[in-house]
């Protein structure tokens, strides 16, 4: 096992893809000679060719659209979008059409794309740059969701999402690109729909997903430290396919359920998590469920305010302490 | 991809620069003593109240993106100093220089770098989102390309009431290739409107070469002939080229209401924001050639001393005061307060913040 940040597990899984299939591209803005706005393909240009790895205009709508045909005819395009939120630039490829193809076509035609790329909040850029759309875009059938949370995460959802016969968005976070983790070496896949309890406890189950997962383990501490509580912390991982049993076995044992997720509350992706408890676990819960989500306001440039807005530590242990009450 | 055989590009940015050719055109000859040294005072304070943001920024008093507009001063100053009551402008995150050209103060804008609620945004938009409406400035945006349909509604409104004016619409080389602009262009063309497109090619978008970007015949500006719009190219290192160039779209706007895409050529002389290294795309040979011998703010420094319009001793003045000023803005920056959690969710809707017994609406709006 090495020791490697997310931004190099991403790489490592691109880098195994494209070695593996000769048709993996990788495609998106200053990818190639630039190694990534966020160096997350640095190298790839180099060790794989102009062919395969590919510098694109600033035209999402068009090299998007241009990937989800592509991989009707079974290429299977990595695209990278410098942050998440240029992806509305791009909406109508990415939900109208890779979303529906499939389903249109009565099942003829597969879109077998990648598209990844940050997509979160804390960093001090302003509402254009600072989207969450994980939940918008799952709302659609025909369409996956991934939010990784650690290094071995990230490998193994990048390499299962490139494997896919369907169109996988990956969720990344600028913030989350220098942590460093334990990932093997040998090839390994984390097939999408697969949740994974970080934290084992038994007072309160924390389901959460993406950085909102560190935020959680770091609140579980904590609770523990400090109130005497034990927590078990579910990350999701995947957002859809999504692994209900998972979530409701944890409930189950905890009775307590507290939500956390980045977000912006309303139809958030914890409304469809809140709605699943109390439908399949309604009669195991000793209370009522706690949700915390980014202050619903468009993101706010002040970073000490936006470190408010979004879930911290303290906010999530305030939470839990309600549920627990 | 190959270079066309024939680049369109301004015929004084094929020789050295020197004198301007356009110093006699009418609409600089009108321009008085003072009205001269003012359109120097303006450069020269964008020029400062950059370099100072930049000392601010590796302080670490200001975060997120900043985007500098150093070397590129003669574009704003040129086409803005043409302007009038009923005249708009538009721009894309590279937005300081037009806000202090429309009369924003270097406190406001310094404040609002610094997340503060004195910020010309109160801290809510940064360095991207600069927005004064009373200045007719409509920001300020963040997502390339995205400015561009908005400033021909813009346009579209000004004919609309049946005003005399029009609006400018500014974005990089790179902006040129999204949909929206183009969307925009043909709106524009279609329907007659007071609009121009002005293109600041600075010849990278981000670690990109326009080159390396762009299908072009030769230059940008000449995509506006699918349209059938006019175009022109500018030299944008040479202020007094800005503005007799855009002059001719300003009126064409006015007298004829028709759209123009305006290509202005300048340059960039720091990284496309400050998390830009700029260590790979381009040799730093080329910035100095652009600083030594193509620098808008000394090439009209020059020229107004040979005029005899400034002296070393004002300019020397004038660039004294502009630091000067600079710096009271970045004290007043750090003094002044942040929002506070609360005003997180003010400014959403306008009903919420102006409750009456009129509201149009009812039920919750912001979720807890
Ligand atoms: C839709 C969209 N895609 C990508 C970006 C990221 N981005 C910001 S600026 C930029 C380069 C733009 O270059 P150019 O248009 O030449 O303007 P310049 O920065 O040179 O002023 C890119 C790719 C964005 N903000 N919006
Ligand atoms: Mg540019």
């Amino acid at each position: 096992m090495a020791v490697i940040t997310y931004r190099e597990a991403l790489r490592a899984a691109m880098r195994e893809e494209l070695q593996r299939d000769e048709n993996v591209v990788v495609m998106g803005e200053e990818v190639a000679q630039f190694n990534g706005a966020y160096k997350v393909t640095e190298g790839l240009l180099k060790e794989f060719g102009p062919k395969r790895v590919v510098d694109t205009p600033i035209s999402e709508a068009g090299f998007i659209g241009l990937g989800i045909g592509a991989s009707m005819l079974g290429i299977r395009p990595v695209m990278e979008l410098m942050f998440w939120s240029f992806s509305y630039v791009a909406f109508d490829q990415i939900v109208n059409n890779a979303g529906n193809i499939r389903y249109m076509s009565g099942g003829l035609i597969n879109c077998p794309i990648v598209i990844r790329g940050p997509a979160n909040g804390g960093t001090n850029v302003g509402a254009t740059h600072s989207h969450t759309p994980e939940a918008i875009l799952a709302s659609h059938p025909g369409i996956k969701v991934v939010c990784p949370a650690t290094p071995y995460d990230a490998k193994g959802l990048m390499k299962a999402a490139i494997r896919d016969n369907d169109p996988v968005y990956v969720m990344e976070n600028t913030i989350l690109y220098n942590d460093k983790g334990e990932v093997p070496d040998e090839d390994y896949i984390v097939p999408l729909g697969v949740a994974d309890v970080k934290r084992v406890g038994t007072d309160l189950t924390i389901v959460a997903h993406g950085r909102a997962v560190i935020t959680s383990l770091k609140a579980a501490e904590i609770l523990e430290k400090e109130h005497g509580v034990s927590v078990e912390v579910v990350d999701l991982r995947s957002i859809r396919p999504l692994d209900e049993e998972t979530i409701l076995a944890s409930v189950r044992k905890t009775h307590r359920a507290l939500l956390v997720e980045e977000n912006k509350p309303f139809c958030g992706v914890d409304a469809q998590i809140a709605y699943l408890i109390q439908a399949k676990a309604f009669d195991d819960l000793d209370a009522p469920i706690g949700r915390v989500s980014s202050i619903d306001a468009p993101q706010i440039y002040c970073k000490r305010m936006e470190d408010q807005q979004l879930p911290h530590p303290a906010r999530v242990v305030e939470a839990a302490l309600k549920v627990l009450a | 991809m190959a270079k066309p055989a024939v680049l369109t590009h301004p015929e004084s940015l094929k020789k050295p620069a020197g004198p301007s050719e356009f110093a006699k055109h009418p609409v600089n000859a009108a321009l008085s003593k003072a009205e001269k040294v003012a359109l120097y005072t303006k450069m020269a304070r964008i020029r400062h109240f950059e370099q100072r943001c930049i000392r601010t920024y590796q302080q670490g008093k200001i975060g997120g993106f900043l985007h500098l507009y150093v070397g590129q001063e003669a574009v704003a100053a040129g086409t803005i100093s043409l302007l009038g009551k009923h005249d708009h402008i538009i721009t894309g995150y590279r937005d300081h220089g037009h806000g202090l050209m429309v009369g924003m103060s270097m406190n406001e804008c310094m404040a609002e770098l610094t997340g503060k609620v004195t910020g010309c945004s109160q801290g809510k938009g940064g360095s991207m989102h600069y927005f004064a409406p009373d200045k007719n400035y409509w920001g300020g945006h963040g997502i390339v390309g995205g400015q561009a349909p908005l400033g021909t509604g813009l346009a579209y409104a000004v004919k609309y009431k049946g005003l005399k004016g029009c609006c400018l619409a500014y974005m990089g080389d790179g902006a040129v290739n999204q949909g929206a602009v183009h969307e925009a262009y043909n709106l524009a063309a279609l329907w007659d409107l007071p609009m121009i497109f002005v293109i600041e090619n600075n010849g990278y978008s981000m670690g990109t070469s326009q080159e390396r970007s762009t299908a072009h015949p030769g230059c940008l500006a000449k995509r506006a002939e699918g349209y059938g719009m006019a175009w022109d190219v500018i030299n944008g290192h040479d202020v007094y080229e800005v503005r007799a160039k855009t002059d001719a779209a300003v009126k064409r706007a006015h007298e004829e209401s028709k759209p123009t895409v305006l290509e202005i050529f300048t340059y960039r002389y720091f990284g496309h924001s400050m998390a830009d290294p700029d260590k790979t795309y381009r040799d730093k040979d080329e910035i100095k050639e652009y600083r030594e011998k193509k620098d808008p703010v000394l090439l009209f420094e020059n020229e107004l001393l040979a005029e005899g319009v400034l002296t070393p001793a004002t300019r020397d003045a004038i660039n004294e005061a502009a630091m000067a000023e600079a710096d009271v803005a970045a004290a007043f920056a750090e003094e002044s307060p942040d929002p506070t959690v609360a005003d997180i969710t003010k400014h959403i809707y306008w009903e919420e913040d102006n409750r009456g017994p009129n509201s149009t609406s009812r039920g919750t709006i912001i979720f807890e």
